[in-house]
Parts: C-alpha cells; structure tokens; sequence
C-alpha cells in the first residue's frame, strides 16, 4: 500500500480528512489494550466490567490516542511529524459499537498545521483530539 | 447557624490548603521502561490499531520519509513505560497515595479520566531506552459536574532517553468526585426502575454515561422528547441523539404527598421542565428548598446516580 504523503501547500484551512469508521469489534478492544500493555481488567474481562460498573469492557485510553495517530497519518501520509496530541475523553468505546472519526484543519501557520478530530459512537463523542503536525 | 458554616467554610480552607501541599510533588524514583523501543512491540500495535503508516515498519519506506529511519508511532510513548501485567508495587507513602487517601477521606472516592496531552520532542528509534518521572502538576478547587462534585487532579510524566534527554511528554487529567447524592431512605428501598424499551433504553444509557440526549430527526431536524422511534413531526425514523446543554425553566410543578412509592421521599416536588432547546422533560429538583419553586425559574439540569444502576436528570433551581 502507497500512503500518499502531503505537503504544506496541499493544506489548507477548513479541509476536512476522509471519514474514517472504526467497527469496535470485542478482538479490537482486547487485542489494542494489550497491544499497549495495558492489563487492565475493564479492558479484557466482561464480567469484572460488569461488577466496577462499566456495561461492558471499554476501550483504554493509549488505543485512543493511537487511533488519533493513525487517523492523521492515514491523511498527511509518511513525511507527518506528530507534535502532539490532545484528547478530551467523552463516553466509552463498548464492542458492538462503530467509532466514526471525522476532523478538519483548523490552523496552517509556516509548516506546522492544527486538525481537530472527533470520533464518536451512538452515545456520543468518545473523543475530541486537538493535534499539532508539522509537514515538509 | 453561622457558626456551623464559617466552621465549614474554615475545615475546607483546610482541606485546600492541604490539598495543594502535593502540587509539584514527584510521585516517585523514576520508572525504567522495561524493554528498548523494539520492532516486535511496534509490530502489535500497528497491527491492533491497523496503522500502516509504513515508517514504523518497512525501513526502505522509513528512510525515503522525513524520518530517514524507522521510528515508533508517537502515541505508543505512554506504552513503553507500562508495568504490564503485574501491578507496580505503589508506595503508600508516595505523595500521590497520600492525596488519594486524603480525597478518599472526604469522600471523593470515585474517579474518571477526563484528558490526555501529549508532546513529543522526537520519535522514537529501536533501541531508545526510556525512564518515566510523574509530577503532581496541578489540583482545581472543588468543582460540580455532571458526575458529581470534585476535584480535577492533572499529573506531568516526563519520558527521558538513555541520554537523560527528554523525547516526551504527557498531561494526564482526572477528576475525584463525590458520586452525586445518593440518599439513604429509612425503608432503604431503591428508586422505581424505568420502563425501558428498545426505543428509550439508549436515552437511560446515555444518563448512565453523564450525558443527558435529545432526539433530533435527521430528515426535519425536529428535536422530540420523550424518545421514540418515529417522528412525529414529518414521520421519518431516521434520528440521532444530540446532547443537551442542561439548562431549562419551570414549565409547571406539582408536590406530591400521597400515595407514597417505597424509595422515594415525599413531599415530592415534579416539576416540568422546558429544557432551553425546546423540549420538555418531567423530572425532580434536587439542592432545592420547596419554598424556592415557581413557575419561570430558570434551573440547571444536574445528573444524579440514585443508585449503581440508575443515573436520571434533577432540576437545580436558581435562588
């Protein structure tokens, strides 16, 4: 697979990133958690979810921030460089569940661009992500 | 009666006072990261995540890109520095176990994670060697939401290479709350559960998760309450739930005293509620003397677990 790979004059304000749907599969939210190493029982075992109050095991909070990267490299392709990435957490990833990531750019200043992204579930956001690149 | 308060008022300048103690503390020795950045665990990730951003893997594409080596995908940065599977052994005389204790002592005992900032200086190549120290960066002052009423906690991990240089930063934001009030009836019976169905079961789980919805028509874009699955404006079933901004006026109100429904204290106020977005929404007040309601007072909407399972709207009525 080819990444197309941006630059700062293929960017401007107000362009919006292909829409990205992420099915929320039960493998999905095991096999990111621990992917991360994060052993955290709400994030592999139903029933220990169930008893701390959650309705099901939920997503963690490193895969959401992966799923931000990824989205934004999906786009801005190979030459990105992340700055960083600021995330708002909103309700939780459940399987059975579809994570629509959507975002739009917000500021290009010299090389570096701002994007806001939202992913969302039927409840609601999930996540809003203010993210700084910088492009060639 | 202004005893008692100014004595309230002095135990929670105490409290504050104690509270910010731990702002700028370390919340221990620096923790090693237990491998070097490796191929292996990027593969994982990239795997589980489906990013194929070839830079993390493919070296001939990594060296044609701004980055000229394979580097780590930003975000694992967090993932290297986890302990894994066994707990860290947590000190109970770190700083951080000291403020939790003390929150847990004034009953702020629940928590949920409100925001994640990462920075990064560099990417990360396999071999980088990293070790973690976390601060306690910040505590706000006690602040009602939605959950209930806390305290925002903000702890800084800073990320070092095996240089001592810093290739990272992260913001980590928590809130400490009290769960909003859950009182204790003498009969010690639960509140009446809703009737749920398939077409309203959505709107209790939304509550559930702090957030209170309204219906939209995605064709006419009327806003309906209380949920259901057709339109009743121009019939289509096609609808999705936007959030309420949780703010309303007394539409109308009656208090209730007879007959008595086991897990709820009477008298009863039941209020109508016109939410500011134009639909309307029967619920109790809470924080609020009997005296205080009449029709037209503006009210904000606060969301109240009555119990594990049960998280429904209350009416706060402005003085």
């Amino acid at each position: 697979m080819t990444l197309l790979s941006l630059t700062i004059s293929d960017v401007e304000v107000g362009q919006e990133l292909p829409p990205l749907d992420i099915v929320l599969t039960r493998t999905l939210i095991t096999a990111t958690a621990i992917a991360s190493r994060d052993y955290q029982e709400v994030h592999h075992d139903p029933s220990i979810a169930v008893e701390r109050g959650s309705q099901d095991i939920i997503m963690n909070i490193l895969t959401t921030n992966g799923f931000v990267g990824r989205y934004i490299t999906d786009w801005a392709g190979p030459n990105t460089f992340i700055k960083s990435v600021k995330v708002r957490l909103g309700v939780p990833n459940y399987p059975g569940e579809t994570m629509k990531m959507r975002g739009k750019v917000t500021a290009v200043t010299g090389n570096d661009v701002t994007v806001v992204v939202t992913g969302s579930n039927s409840m609601g956001d999930h996540v809003t992500a203010t993210i700084e690149i910088a492009l060639p | 009666m202004s005893t008692a308060t100014s004595q309230t008022d002095q135990d929670k300048q105490a409290f504050w006072q104690q509270l910010q103690s731990f702002v700028g503390k370390e919340i221990g020795p620096p923790q090693p990261a237990p491998d070097e950045v490796n191929i292996p665990m990027i593969r994982h990730w990239c795997e589980a995540i489906g990013d194929n951003n070839p830079i993390y893997l493919d070296s001939a594409a990594a060296a044609a890109s701004v980055h000229q080596q394979i580097v780590a995908p930003p975000t694992m940065l967090q993932a290297w520095v986890m302990a894994g599977i066994k707990p860290r052994v947590v000190s109970e005389t770190s700083p951080y176990e000291e403020m939790n204790q003390l929150l847990f002592s004034h009953n702020f005992t629940s928590v949920v994670a409100t925001n994640c900032e990462q920075t990064y200086d560099r990417y990360l190549h396999p071999g980088d060697k990293l070790s973690m120290t976390t601060t306690i960066d910040s505590i706000s002052p006690e602040k009602t939401t939605a959950l209930g009423t806390g305290h925002f906690i903000t702890t800084r991990q800073d990320y070092f290479d095996q240089n001592n240089q810093r290739v990272g930063s992260m913001l980590f934001r928590i809130i400490r709350f009290r769960p909003a009030a859950r009182k204790e009836t003498a009969s010690n019976a639960v509140r009446p559960r809703p009737a749920t169905t398939h077409d309203n079961s959505w709107w209790f789980d939304g509550l559930q998760n702090a957030k209170l919805f309204i219906q939209r028509c995605t064709k006419c874009q009327a806003l309906r309450f209380p949920p259901g699955p057709v339109c009743p404006t121009c019939v289509s079933m096609d609808w999705e739930p936007v959030e309420a901004v949780g703010t309303g006026t007394i539409h109308s109100f009656v208090i209730t005293h007879y007959p008595q429904v086991p897990g709820l204290e009477y008298p009863l106020p039941v209020l109508l509620i016109d939410l500011d977005e134009g639909v309307r929404m029967v619920m109790n007040p809470i924080d609020t003397d009997i005296a205080d309601l009449a029709i037209g007072k503006k009210v904000d909407i606060v969301l109240c677990a009555t119990d594990d399972d049960l998280t429904l709207p209350f009416a706060k009525v402005h003085k």
